[in-house]
């Protein structure tokens, strides 16, 4: 046992890191276990509910479906990176009044699901956001507040 | 705030205004700290080896392997715990499995070691020699004669009610009113059927775990996803032989509860696991493993009769349940009494009978899921309203009018109602909705009604001004992510007439908090917020006896004023919180303190009306109400249902926080959906086999209606804090009967089993098409 441990370089959140972490790690074993990046969250560890969706490339992935070597020499951004971007904030700031977050614990990949959506299209339909979010599970709202949220911000996005 | 109506009106201050709740600013950072993101110097990670039988004895354990496997530095199994057991109602259960293992994924053995990998490892390595035993797989075999027996020592175990335990039957309730077997007679139109419910899956976001140290003297300190830091310490301490002054026990942020992290999960394995490799030792559930360990909703059986007069007046109800209860009784016996409460629904109906059985089968335990034994009954109840009416021609909405309980009335049993706004709820949806289309058009809309309690047991609240006049509030309430920190700050600040962000929330701790029962029952709001609103009205006089000492008056000439000051009436002077906290620190008196304790105290039974055997709770009460309409479309050639737009409109007395209720509403109707139309836990004999998020499926944004319309009403109870009652669990219950009230209306087909797949629902319509041939 005790698998080795492989050396990984790769960017994230802007900085370049250098991480070890066993062969065959997935990349949220690697930010979570490793490097102590924790905004993504273990739901399923099946690709299922979205909980640890992250920005490979600026594209969102599933940290527990990625392998941390698929990740050496790419660009790797969490929540915790994404301060100071605008669209990232003011889909916080819609979340954060819509009632959009209650237990939190899907927030942060349904966020980033969001913001992929309104780089592509900035004025989404509600049906369009309905199935943008529909890999990111929430057991709390509903999902009429995390709609809501995401079209007034990109009502406001779009102004 | 409202998305579809205009704000409800307050008057002043923070009560009634949709505040955000202050935790979402770092949950949308990514910042907050759930379980899973706690870490202590030279922490270990901890694993189960779960059992892979349903019934067997534990011979022996082999551990060599185990122990030499890289990085591991404790193993736990139940040779390692003592006789102690825990439960709610009766003490059924050990820490970990010990002598038998009693269902499929039970925790049998636990690993402590430097990583959760090397945990695993470790586990797969460990040998039990087990004796199998022939498994009870369902209530019905468990009550056979020749049964084998889960719990030879039943008799034994501790009790905390007249639970009528015997063989596999781990409880029975019995209640009844006016004389039922009579009553018959008198009814010109009866309707009976038997329901089937299935098992539901909690499936909070996040899995269960927990992480435990243990200091110098050897007390333990033990964080955990949890919907009571109390009931966590009351359990671990009875299932491993702890003093509670042994254990304290704290919560990170909790990734939502439903029910599933109300009573234990892995906390006594966590802290059997730290005392003995005497590191802090971090155990986290994979999602399979939450499916298979932790609990679920029942499945019921529910035998239900109705009958009534030719004007729709309800005579007589008899209703008989039988309740799978799973391995270990938990919740379980106050699911099935509760049931039986709430089996006549918000209705007047002068002769009811309610039987009910509860019985341990070779699963994973059933326990505590929103509705708690509610949804079951009304699945059955709310079609028997609608067959009545439809016999008798009156429309849902008439025949709910007509018999419905009144304000001042008593509820089956004896509760007392306070306020009841269900009037105005039933208003509300028929006003909006466009009620159901008599051609059996495939779109078509169902209606449902409930009720749900807010008062029971223990709580307590202590508010301290701080030395500039800020506050902090101390509840040991956990907020779930529900918005109770919030909404019972927003209760603390009316009262003290501070703004909102004034008052400071403590996270439950039993070191520091007044006792909490948990958050759980729709309780916080109602049962804790009293004893906030109580014990602010305490500082309150506190600073008024300061302030009339300060400016040299009576304290009948001081009034309250907005933003933490105290003046004389018809005067300008006055003297701010600060300056009398300033003075009670330094000076006179000592710090400012109000604090209240309280159990809510209201009997659940009124001997002169009804007789009650086996009752679980003698003192519950305070009722929410709530009606539920649904349009759903019913695909012609695949029986697939689809919900197209939801009214739930809810007398909560009055909202704390309109945005929360909301919140509530929107979710819990979301969860009953789920429920509704397909979510189903489903055993391949003993083996659960679907225990995965890819296997079992929860509503996703596309498979939820946009149009979820939500109405709050506000009948005020009197002795709710601002007139407060709960919110918590009214918007899931009516989910079922609603959606299948409005699949009968489609399809001509009434359904006794859920869930309402298309496949059920198709040959419904198949049938019902034949029957008219």
């Amino acid at each position: 046992m005790m698998a080795k441990k492989v050396l990984h370089s790769l960017t994230l959140n802007g900085e370049e890191v250098e991480v070890a972490s066993v062969a065959g790690a997935t990349l949220l074993e690697t930010l979570r276990e490793d490097l102590r990046v924790l905004s993504s969250k273990r739901g399923c560890n099946q690709g299922v509910c979205g909980a640890c969706t992250v920005l490979l490339d600026g594209k969102p992935v599933r940290a527990c479906l990625t392998l941390t070597a698929r990740c050496e020499g790419h660009a790797v951004q969490t929540m915790e990176g994404m301060n100071g971007d605008h669209v990232m904030a003011t889909l916080q700031r819609h979340m954060v009044e819509s009632g959009g977050v209650q237990c939190g614990f899907c927030t942060g990949g349904v966020l980033i699901s969001a913001r992929e959506l309104l780089e592509s299209d900035p004025s989404p339909s509600r049906e369009t956001v309905k199935t943008a979010l529909s890999g990111n599970i929430c057991r709390c709202t509903g999902y009429r507040t995390i709609v809501d949220a995401v079209c007034g911000a990109a009502e406001e996005l779009s102004q | 705030m409202s998305l579809d109506q205009p704000e409800p009106t307050f008057v002043g201050g923070t009560v009634g205004k949709s505040v955000a709740k202050p935790d979402n600013l770092e949950k949308v950072q990514g910042r907050a700290e759930y379980i899973a993101d706690l870490y202590r110097p030279g922490m270990l990670h901890g694993a189960i080896l779960a059992s892979p039988h349903p019934h067997a004895r534990i011979r022996g354990y082999d551990l060599t392997e185990a122990m030499q496997a890289p990085g591991v530095v404790a193993i736990v199994t139940g040779d390692d715990v003592g006789e102690g057991r825990m439960g709610a109602f009766i003490k059924d259960e050990h820490a970990i499995a010990k002598g038998k293992v009693l269902y499929v994924g039970e925790p049998v053995a636990a690993v402590a070691a430097r990583t959760e990998e090397e945990a695993r490892h470790a586990c797969r390595l460990i040998k039990v020699d087990y004796e199998e035993l022939p498994p009870v797989l369902s209530p019905e075999d468990g009550l056979a004669e020749d049964a084998p027996i889960l719990h030879e020592h039943l008799a034994d175990y501790i009790k905390v009610f007249d639970a009528g335990s015997e063989g596999n039957l781990c409880s029975r309730t019995e209640l009844s009113e006016g004389d039922v077997d009579a009553a018959w007679a008198e009814c010109d139109v009866i309707v009976e059927d038997e329901y089937t419910t299935q098992a539901q899956a909690h499936v909070s976001m996040e899995p269960c775990g927990a992480l435990a140290d243990v200091d110098a003297t050897g007390r333990v300190t033990l964080w955990s996803a949890n919907q009571s830091v109390f009931r966590v310490q009351a359990n671990v301490c009875e299932s491993l032989g702890l003093p509670m002054s042994k254990l304290r026990s704290l919560t990170p942020r909790v990734g939502a509860g439903f029910g599933n992290k109300m009573e234990p999960h892995i906390q006594p394995i966590t802290v059997a696991l730290a005392m003995k490799a005497k590191r802090p030792v971090k155990l986290i559930l994979t999602r399979e493993e939450d499916f298979e360990m932790v609990r679920a909703r029942h499945p019921y059986r529910v035998r239900m009769k109705t009958g009534a007069k030719s004007d729709g007046t309800l005579v007589a109800r008899e209703c008989e349940v039988l309740v799978d209860c799973g391995a270990f009784a938990d919740d379980s016996p106050g699911v099935l009494g509760y049931s039986l409460l709430m089996c006549g629904g918000p209705y007047r109906i002068p002769n009811m009978k309610a039987t009910g059985r509860l019985v341990y089968t070779n699963k994973l335990r059933f326990g505590a899921f929103r509705g708690f034994g509610n949804p079951q009954v009304l699945f059955a109840g709310e079609q028997q309203i609608d067959q009545i009416g439809e016999k008798l021609g009156l429309d849902p909405f008439a025949i709910r009018r007509k018999n419905m309980l009144g304000e001042g009335d008593q509820w089956f049993v004896g509760p007392r109602i306070g306020s009841n706004g269900l009037g105005q709820c039933l208003d509300a949806v028929e006003r909006a909705s466009r009620g159901p289309r008599a051609d059996g058009a495939r779109r078509n809309f169902g209606l449902s009604v409930t009720a749900h309690i807010s008062g029971l047991l223990g709580t307590g609240a202590i508010v301290r001004m701080l030395e500039d006049g800020t506050i902090s509030l101390n509840t040991g309430a956990t907020d779930i992510g529900q918005g109770s920190d919030t909404v019972l700050a927003q209760i603390c600040a009316e009262e003290l007439k501070l703004p909102f962000d004034q008052v400071a929330v403590a996270s439950p701790d039993t070191d520091g908090s007044p006792y909490n029962w948990g958050t759980t029952a729709s309780r916080v709001t109602y049962t804790t917020g009293r004893a906030v609103k109580a014990a602010a009205k305490k500082v309150v006089d506190q600073a008024m006896d300061h302030a009339a000492e300060m400016l040299e008056c009576d304290v009948e000439d001081l009034e309250l004023r907005e933003g933490g000051r105290i003046g004389r009436r018809g005067s300008n002077t006055d003297v701010t919180f600060a300056q009398i906290s300033g003075r009670a620190h330094w000076a006179v008196g000592g710090p400012l303190v109000g604090s209240e304790t309280l159990v809510f105290d209201e009997p659940t039974h009124d001997p002169k009306r009804a007789i009650a055997l086996g009752l679980p709770f003698p003192r519950i009460g305070v009722f929410s109400f709530a009606a539920l309409g649904v349009d759903v479309d019913v695909d012609d050639t695949s029986g697939q249902v689809t919900v197209h737009e939801a009214w739930s409109a809810a007398d909560v007395g009055r909202a704390i926080n309109p945005r929360l209720v909301e919140v509530q509403l929107h979710g819990g109707f979301v969860q009953g959906l789920g429920y509704s139309l397909y979510e189903e836990m489903v055993w391949d004999g003993a083996r659960l086999a679907n225990p995965s998020l890819m296997d079992y499926k929860v509503p996703t944004a596309r498979d939820v209606p946009d149009a979820i319309h939500t109405f709050i009403i506000e009948d005020p109870d009197p002795t709710g804090p601002f007139g407060a009652k709960g919110a918590g669990e009214i918007g899931l219950n009516a989910a079922p009967g609603a959606i299948a009230n409005a699949v009968a209306n489609a399809t001509g087909a009434r359904h006794a089993q859920l869930p309402l797949t298309g496949e059920r629902v198709l040959a419904g319509m198949l049938n019902s098409a034949k029957a008219r041939t």
